[in-house]
């Protein structure tokens, strides 16, 4: 094949365009011409970044009235460590989503910040009383940061098609149980705060069920693709909606069925509700019929109805969600719930300002409480602002979700946003007492390693269905699939290779 | 007062400043989204000049058109009964698990009267008959009549018919 006479090398730099297509580590298919993603990725990085130093700027200054060379370098620091994620994209997914990473690292600026402020207040508290100054939560946070990054660029680059996973979905379903059931073997299995969650090795602490709920979705994702032709399947029509068949409801019982045992086993309502919450969509979204939706939400009442009636702590949950401030509620556990609130109160509209409210009065302020601290010091304004943030990363999830070419994917990525969008809701609806307290973490924000290392894992995943969405070239033509007639007539010609 | 102490005018500033700084960040990656979802305004278009236009790959010529003509058969390309052709006259073509049916499937996702093929004006038109599962033209469900293209695939449950010269 003859090649058209080489050009003389342009006199400007090449475009950010074609920088893309030169440092993506696959090839991009011939002719498709990308929009400079990766640029505009880079631009709202660097502003997040500004963001996140300008936020401990904000606090050092209320703090000690001055501010210091140090803080730049912090927030360098920062920056430099997402942007090893971003090469990481450029390299591996050069033409996924553009938004998804740096929203990603506002919020846990924001949150790094928040820990590090409720960490200010703790060691002067402490001076102040003359006591041992309790260790830095926001160092600690920092490495499980780094570690995030590090389990991010690795998915990105060992995922390199989220197709694969779905040969592994069976194998995936059984990891994912084990790794659910591991911190009830006794040794290596502790309970924190009543819930029995974590992996204790040495000092380190961790939450399986913060993984395994990825690695379940890979299983709901890749079966329900298999058999969502038998479960869209309808038998008879009850007040005009179209019931599944009887013999089918089996999958739907086992994971209601499992996700009633986690909350036995485990004493944890969180990641029962994710659990189930995130098959009831995958299912819904596999087989387009609301009915399941429906039965999915009556289980879920007979489900709420026993929990409460058989276990304490889930009434006490509940009782401390409707009596919060009736002060001789039984349990009366509202404490941490009521100072949430006043913390909401006392920030108002603009909020307190960074470093001058009072988040520390309230229990667990930098884990399960943090939308707490931050609406106190931000204000409603801040806490809309971070709630947008949530739902663009979760509308960019949807919009991968969309554009994937293949069924898999599709289930994959809804089922990934969702799970986040369950999560901030559950989170967030919670502390602000719409729902009972149910102790999932916020994700991106909390202090809490396994919540970030799975969560960038969960992004890693959606920027991998994102690229493949946009990479796959378009059908060609809307010509006929297959002709039989046409085949059958024309004469045997050499396959023609382009 | 403690000298080193920030006025409280100065805090407000800060304050103010850093939640505007946070809802533009909101707003920039907002930008971005919509940038993505219906490309760039017309104002941004006279900025950034449009990308240099790359070699595109040698097309395939494209196929001398075909005169539109009727479809004298409906043929059977994927399911049980692939393969099977029926002529088409000028009466309706019923498909359905129901006996009369004129084309009989045997199968699941089908309903017993499913869709039927209509001729009118020269061309045909596919009606779906209230079915469970519904009857797909080139992908998208039918709701109404619509005229059936030569050579368009139309699902009905696991089988694909096409309309043939």
């Amino acid at each position: 094949m003859t090649r058209p006479p080489i050009p003389l090398p342009p006199l400007r730099r090449p475009r950010s365009a074609d920088l893309t297509a030169t440092f993506a580590g696959l090839p991009l298919p011939q002719g498709t011409d990308l929009p400079p993603y990766r640029r505009r990725e880079l631009v709202l990085l660097v502003f997040a970044g500004v963001l996140a130093t300008s936020a401990l700027a904000a606090l050092t200054f209320a703090d000690i009235g001055e501010l210091s060379l140090g803080i730049f370098s912090i927030g360098l620091g920062f920056f430099c460590l997402w942007a090893l994620a971003h090469l990481a994209v450029r390299r591996f997914a050069p033409a996924a989503d553009p938004v998804l990473l740096p929203v990603v690292v506002a919020l846990n600026g924001l949150g790094l910040v928040m820990i590090y402020r409720l960490d200010l207040a703790k060691s002067q508290a402490a001076k102040q009383a003359g006591t041992h100054i309790p260790p830095s939560a926001a160092q600690v946070q920092l490495v499980w940061t780094l570690l995030a990054v590090i389990v991010f660029v690795l998915v990105l680059a060992l995922v390199r098609d989220h197709r694969n996973l779905a040969r592994y979905a069976y194998t995936a379903g059984l990891v994912g149980i084990v790794g659910l059931l591991l911190p009830i073997v006794p040794g290596i299995g502790t309970s924190i705060n009543g819930a029995r969650l974590w992996l204790r090795v040495g000092p380190f602490s961790f939450q399986p069920s913060e993984v395994s709920k990825i690695i379940i979705l890979i299983f709901f994702a890749g079966y329900l693709e298999n058999k969502r032709d038998v479960l869209s399947l309808a038998s008879r029509s009850v007040l005009g909606v179209k019931l599944p068949r009887a013999r089918d409801l089996g999958p739907v019982l086992m994971a209601w069925l499992a996700s009633l045992g986690i909350l036995v086993v485990q004493n944890d309502l969180g990641s029962s509700l994710l659990f189930f919450g995130m098959f009831m969509v995958v299912l819904y979204v596999a087989t387009e019929r609301a009915s399941w939706f429906l039965i999915g939400f009556v289980l879920f009442m007979i489900g709420a109805v026993l929990a409460h009636s058989m276990f304490s702590h889930v009434q006490v949950r509940v009782d401390g969600w409707l009596h919060a401030f009736d002060g001789d509620n039984p349990s009366s556990t509202s404490y941490q719930l009521v100072q949430g609130l006043y913390g909401f109160a006392a920030g108002g509209m603009t909020g307190t300002g960074l470093g001058e409210g009072h988040p520390q009065k309230v229990p667990f302020a930098n884990t399960d409480f943090i939308m707490a601290s931050l609406g106190e010091e931000l204000g409603l304004t801040g806490v809309m602002a971070i709630l947008t943030m949530y739902a663009l990363i979760v509308l960019r999830g949807m919009r991968a979700a969309l554009g994937a070419k293949d069924p898999f994917g599709k289930l994959l990525a809804t089922g990934l946003s969702f799970t986040l969008a369950l999560q901030v809701f559950v989170q967030v609806g919670g502390v602000m007492r719409l729902i009972p307290l149910t102790g999932l973490t916020l994700p991106f924000v909390s202090y809490g390693g396994s919540s970030i290392v799975a969560n960038a894992a969960i992004i890693a995943l959606l920027l991998r269905v994102s690229d493949s969405a946009r990479r796959a070239p378009e059908p060609a033509s809307d010509a006929p699939l297959f002709d039989p007639g046409a085949v059958a007539d024309s004469p045997t010609q050499v396959v023609k290779t382009t | 007062m403690d000298p080193t102490e920030p006025s409280e005018l100065v805090l407000l500033i800060v304050k103010i400043g850093f939640l505007a700084l946070l809802w533009g960040f909101v707003l920039v990656a907002v930008r971005a989204v919509r940038l993505d979802m219906f490309g760039p305004t017309k104002r941004q278009q006279r900025r950034e000049p449009p990308p240099m236009a790359r070699p595109t790959p040698p097309r395939t010529p494209p196929q001398p058109a075909r005169k539109p003509q009727s479809p004298s058969k409906l043929v059977v390309t994927k399911g049980h009964l692939a393969g099977t052709t029926i002529p088409l006259g000028s009466s309706p073509v019923t498909i359905g698990r129901a006996q009369d049916s004129t084309l009989v499937l045997e199968d699941d996702f089908a309903s017993g009267r499913h869709a039927r093929l209509v001729p009118h004006d020269g061309q045909w038109f596919v009606e779906d008959l209230g079915s469970t599962n519904g009857t797909f033209l080139n992908r998208s469900k039918v709701t109404s009549p619509m005229p059936v293209p030569l050579g368009a695939p139309v699902r009905i449950g696991k089988t694909v018919l096409e309309l043939h010269r």
